[in-house]
């Protein structure tokens, strides 16, 4: 049976990772290398990495770390953040990423998605969509969230999907940080409209949180960040407990 | 030990190779027929869609040399489907080692198939040391129908072939270079082929 994914999510600046990570028996913490090793070991099915880095000489510093994941590294990733031609993705995926993750530059011009798709295979392309409820509307948000757009949440999945995406990567901005749980309903709304694997992201907290995302939220994999880098839910307790709740997970 | 991966422009090539490195073995790309027909062992990688790779390989004679080789060759996912005798995927014609067509999943399941799923029915010595129910990571939209020459099965749907063998040629539909232990223990496999 296809099990549900975990899949933790790094930030990447320059090459290295930034925002607080917190492991035991780590010498860098910033070592994205280091950390995508343990995630691996640790029962991680895939990773996200996001660079974030603003300059070119930035970017091109994540590509190196790119080629070192993809060199030490026995698990798929996918990297995200400030793709926006098929130069950029055929540089990523040519130093190793297994996929790539497109958000603005598909808002902006979405026949990316097509060329992509059509260049590549829809199976290594991930579409990001960072979306907030307001006034029950769930609105598509640009640039990491800070621009809301006339776009609706489930009416640009589904252009996305017919466009050649493998998959979504859906973040609730208004569950993001918040650690009060996934956006199950518009997840499962999502799921039933669509036929291609989400990603839920945003509102992690607790082990029951990734039980309701699966189970109510019907997602195919769920991403966190924070309550995996600093211990908060170990990987292997969390998918022991998924396993008990009759969800497939690998162990 | 001259490992060779097929050079033929199709993609994730460099994830193989970091995986034998990783081995301990030197993988080298080539699109030589010479370098090709050398090595002691081949791996026929592909990702992306079935007509443009059967193209490529046509335009550099790679199409009827593939299917002459005598050494162990293992087809990963495309490289894989490529060897059966046909795909739905824009009705493509392939190399017709493996006696079995590739079509797509219906929509009654996510398209693509896209994680770890197990592997059963092991039938081979390239899963040597590698448990019924170990978990590979796959991604696709098409696969090989179960078939007298599957050496493993996996369920999406129903049941698939996951895995194929004819003799000297091999070919698995996941992703052993992204499949953690296991992948790595069936490319030791391979190798002592």
């Amino acid at each position: 049976m296809l099990t549900k994914r975990i899949i933790p999510c790094l930030d990447i600046k320059n090459g290295r990772t930034v925002k607080g990570v917190n492991f035991v028996n780590l010498i860098d913490a910033g070592d994205p290398v280091e950390l995508a090793k343990q995630y691996a070991e640790k029962g991680a099915d895939e990773l996200v990495f996001l660079d974030i880095s603003a300059t070119l000489e930035g970017r091109n510093t994540t590509l190196e770390m790119v080629l070192k994941v993809a060199e030490q590294v026995n698990i798929p990733f996918t990297v995200g953040g400030g793709i926006s031609s098929i130069e950029d993705v055929d540089r990523l995926l040519k130093a190793g990423a297994d996929k790539v993750s497109v958000n603005s530059s598909a808002i902006k011009r979405p026949e990316l998605v097509n060329e992509l798709s059509n260049k590549f295979g829809n199976q290594c392309i991930t579409v990001a969509i960072d979306a907030k409820q307001i006034d029950g509307n769930w609105l598509v948000h640009l640039a990491g969230g800070s621009i809301p757009t006339k776009l609706n949440l489930f009416s640009w999945a589904k252009e996305v999907e017919t466009r050649g995406a493998g998959e979504i990567l859906f973040t609730s901005m208004n569950n993001d940080g918040t650690k009060a749980g996934f956006a199950n309903k518009a997840l499962a709304r999502l799921s039933e409209e669509l036929n291609i694997p989400i990603i839920a992201s945003g509102g992690a907290g607790t082990i029951q949180h990734f039980i309701d995302t699966f189970k109510l939220g019907k997602s195919d994999a769920a991403l966190a960040a924070s309550v995996f880098h600093f211990g908060e839910i170990p990987i292997k307790q969390l998918k022991e407990t998924l396993k008990e709740n009759d969800i497939a997970v690998r162990l | 030990m001259k490992l060779v991966i097929i050079d033929y422009g199709a993609g994730n090539i460099k994830s193989i190779q970091f995986a034998f490195k990783r081995l301990g073995v030197e993988a080298v790309l080539s699109s030589d027929p010479d370098d090709i027909k050398n090595a002691d062992k081949v791996i026929f990688p592909g990702v992306g869609e079935a007509s443009s790779a059967m193209k490529m390989l046509k335009e550099s004679s790679l199409d009827r040399i593939i299917p002459k080789l005598k050494q162990p060759v293992l087809g990963i996912c495309l490289g894989m489907q490529l060897l059966c005798n046909h795909s739905e995927e824009n009705a493509t014609e392939g190399l017709g080692v493996f006696n079995v067509a590739v079509k797509r999943f219906s929509n009654q399941v996510k398209v693509p198939q896209m994680g770890w799923n197990t592997i059963t029915n092991l039938k081979s010595d390239l899963f040597k040391s590698i448990n019924d129910n170990a978990f590979m990571y796959s991604v696709h939209s098409y696969y090989a129908e179960n078939c007298t020459e599957a050496i493993a099965v996996t369920n999406y749907e129903f049941d698939y072939a996951s895995a194929l063998q004819k003799d000297n040629f091999y070919g698995v539909q996941f992703h052993p270079e992204k499949s953690s232990l296991a992948g790595e223990q069936l490319l030791k496999n391979f190798l002592q082929l």
